[in-house]
């Protein structure tokens, strides 16, 4: 694989992750437990979708085929989204909302800090930005973790199942393959080691505060990033897809 | 002391000194009742007003379009937490405001309560409603009530930069593929003739205008306003090739106001009375997340009172 092809994968793994994560809290809108909450998931929503956007344009730019942010994000089929399986996961309830994005939000943040050094300067440019709004979603889903956990029964048993039934889908935001090993060989992407021990003390850190038991790592689910998915993710492309497939190469 | 009489007249000579009422000033109680009930309506439009935009976000046709339908749904949540602001300084909790919208009470804009079938009818919300919306909003930010209008203010701002979108969705659909143009003409059939509704009654038939004018809660009357409202959209549309779905439509020399054809009040009043396609719907989806949410608000306070009893220990 040219070091070209490494980048383009490696940059649209970002963005697909962002992308469809978005995709699943854009769901929420309207529909969240208080109106507060309801502002603060779109913001989040919002923001992943900002980052999911800047990736892909820069993953078209990359491969050098022309393709747009909208082609590649309208256009793909579920064997070509290369997303971990714990973004495309339902909503379920809030407990499971936020645990997902709990889980996400500590691999992100680090993963953004450590990208600011990259060699690629697009890369690091896009995690500049990225920084502030990671740093914010982090302390966010903590908090709620911290309340679900020490609130009261009923929250403190949601958050412990969503953590059970999510934590196997955590393994895969840490695997290694040779996309990964020649762009961190590059100085593009960050060891992913240190970011899996970064992730791991502030989940410790946060569970226990929260009074939540972090589940044993048992079998790891994988696949996502070969565009090996859940049967969810058709769904999501069907719904996400549908209007701009139905008017082939028009504006909106 | 001062008898009632009095008060009243003092109430009356701050309002025509064009003197703002603040929540601590006296004021009558039909007063209070008139804005309670008016900016708790206007509260409940914006939050169910999400619903059918909200209906879009997962579907909108490119990333750019998705993150402002984001971004303007989530304006109208934060217009929403103002106005039960605004309501809360007339001493009416917020626990208590929604309470009465999800147990029927309280209305909201009837508007809603017609559902988003197309993507055009996210360029037609935005073009037609919002911008019926900013007509009555833009008056509002002159209201009596201090924290009413300085609420307004803030949310005029950003309704104008919605109708702008609305619009602009629409223009580009009118101007696309024969497909869009007649999606975009389509919505505009639709939403037309329930936006004029938006403006309420005719003033013969408008119970509370009189008193509101008086107090200076409203500064134009329903039908004013409908005919500045229709005046400026008739010319959009033109602008970007619609066709206002209305034969009697036509240009008065004598005037200089267009004359326009005639509103269905039955469907109207149908629709208020809960009889919309959306009416049950829009309801039942604001009591889902109402009490699928309630654990959240109890894990919430239940935790902020065992950090406090930390604190204080």
């Amino acid at each position: 694989m040219s070091q070209n092809n490494a980048l383009f994968t490696y940059t649209l793994r970002l963005a697909d992750d962002l992308l469809i994560l978005s995709q699943r809290l854009g769901e929420w809108c309207g529909h969240g437990p208080i109106l507060e909450e309801d502002i603060a998931l779109t913001n989040r929503a919002l923001d992943h979708l900002g980052e999911a956007r800047n990736l892909l344009t820069y993953a078209g730019q990359v491969e050098g085929k022309g393709r747009s942010e909208d082609n590649l994000a309208y256009l793909r089929m579920e064997r070509q989204f290369t997303n971990v399986k714990l973004m495309e996961q339902p909503n379920g309830d809030y407990a499971h909302t936020m645990v997902r994005s709990f889980l996400f939000d500590a691999y992100h943040l680090p993963l953004m800090q450590a990208l600011l050094k990259s060699s690629d300067e697009q890369l690091a440019a896009i995690a500049g930005k990225a920084v502030k709004e990671a740093t914010y979603h982090l302390r966010a889903s903590s908090e709620w973790i911290i309340r679900f956990g020490d609130g009261t029964e009923e929250s403190h048993q949601r958050a412990q199942t969503a953590l059970d039934d999510l934590w196997t889908y955590t393994g895969e935001l840490f695997e290694i393959d040779p996309v990964l090993e020649e762009m961190t060989k590059a100085g593009i992407a960050p060891d992913i080691t240190a970011i899996k021990e970064s992730w791991s003390k502030t989940v410790d850190q946060v569970l226990a505060e929260a009074t939540l038991k972090r589940p044993a790592d048992a079998f790891m689910m994988t696949g996502g990033r070969k565009g090996l998915h859940s049967e969810h993710m058709g769904f999501i492309l069907a719904e996400m897809q549908h209007v701009t497939r139905a008017y082939p190469g028009v504006e909106w | 002391m001062t008898d009632v009489k009095n008060l009243d007249d003092i109430f009356q000579a701050k309002i025509d000194a064009e003197q703002k009422i603040e929540p601590k000033d006296w004021m009558p109680d039909a007063y209070r009742k008139n804005l309670i009930r008016q900016i708790s309506q206007h509260a409940h439009s914006e939050v169910v007003g999400m619903l059918p935009e909200g209906n879009w976000i997962t579907r909108a046709p490119s990333l750019k379009r998705k993150a402002i339908l984001l971004a303007k749904v989530q304006d109208e949540a934060g217009h929403g937490l103002y106005l039960y602001s605004a309501v809360e300084t007339m001493g009416v909790s917020r626990e208590q405001t929604i309470d009465d919208l999800l147990s029927g009470k309280a209305k909201y804009s009837s508007i809603f309560n017609y559902p988003t079938l197309t993507w055009a009818d996210i360029g037609a919300i935005g073009w037609l409603v919002d911008g019926a919306a900013i007509m009555n909003q833009v008056m509002l930010c002159r209201t009596s009530y201090g924290p009413y209008a300085r609420a307004m203010v803030r949310i005029c701002k950003e309704e104008s930069f919605h109708q702008r979108q609305g619009y602009e969705i629409m223009a580009v659909l009118a101007k696309g593929s024969p497909e869009q143009k007649e999606m975009a003409q389509d919505a505009l059939n639709r939403w037309w003739w329930p936006s004029l509704m938006m403006f309420g009654p005719t003033d013969a038939n408008s119970p509370h205008s009189a008193q509101s004018m008086k107090w200076k809660i409203k500064r134009q009357s329903n039908d004013e306003l409908r005919q500045i409202f229709i005046d400026r959209t008739v010319q959009q549309a033109e602008v970007i090739g619609l066709t206002i779905p209305d034969p009697e439509l036509k240009w008065n020399e004598e005037t200089k106001h267009y004359d326009w054809g005639t509103i269905d009040w039955t469907e109207f009043n149908n629709v208020v009375a809960g009889n919309g396609p959306c009416n049950k719907e829009r309801l039942a989806a604001r009591n889902k997340a109402h009490n699928e949410g309630a654990w959240v608000r109890e894990a919430a306070v239940a935790y902020a009172a065992k950090k406090a009893k930390r604190k204080a220990a």
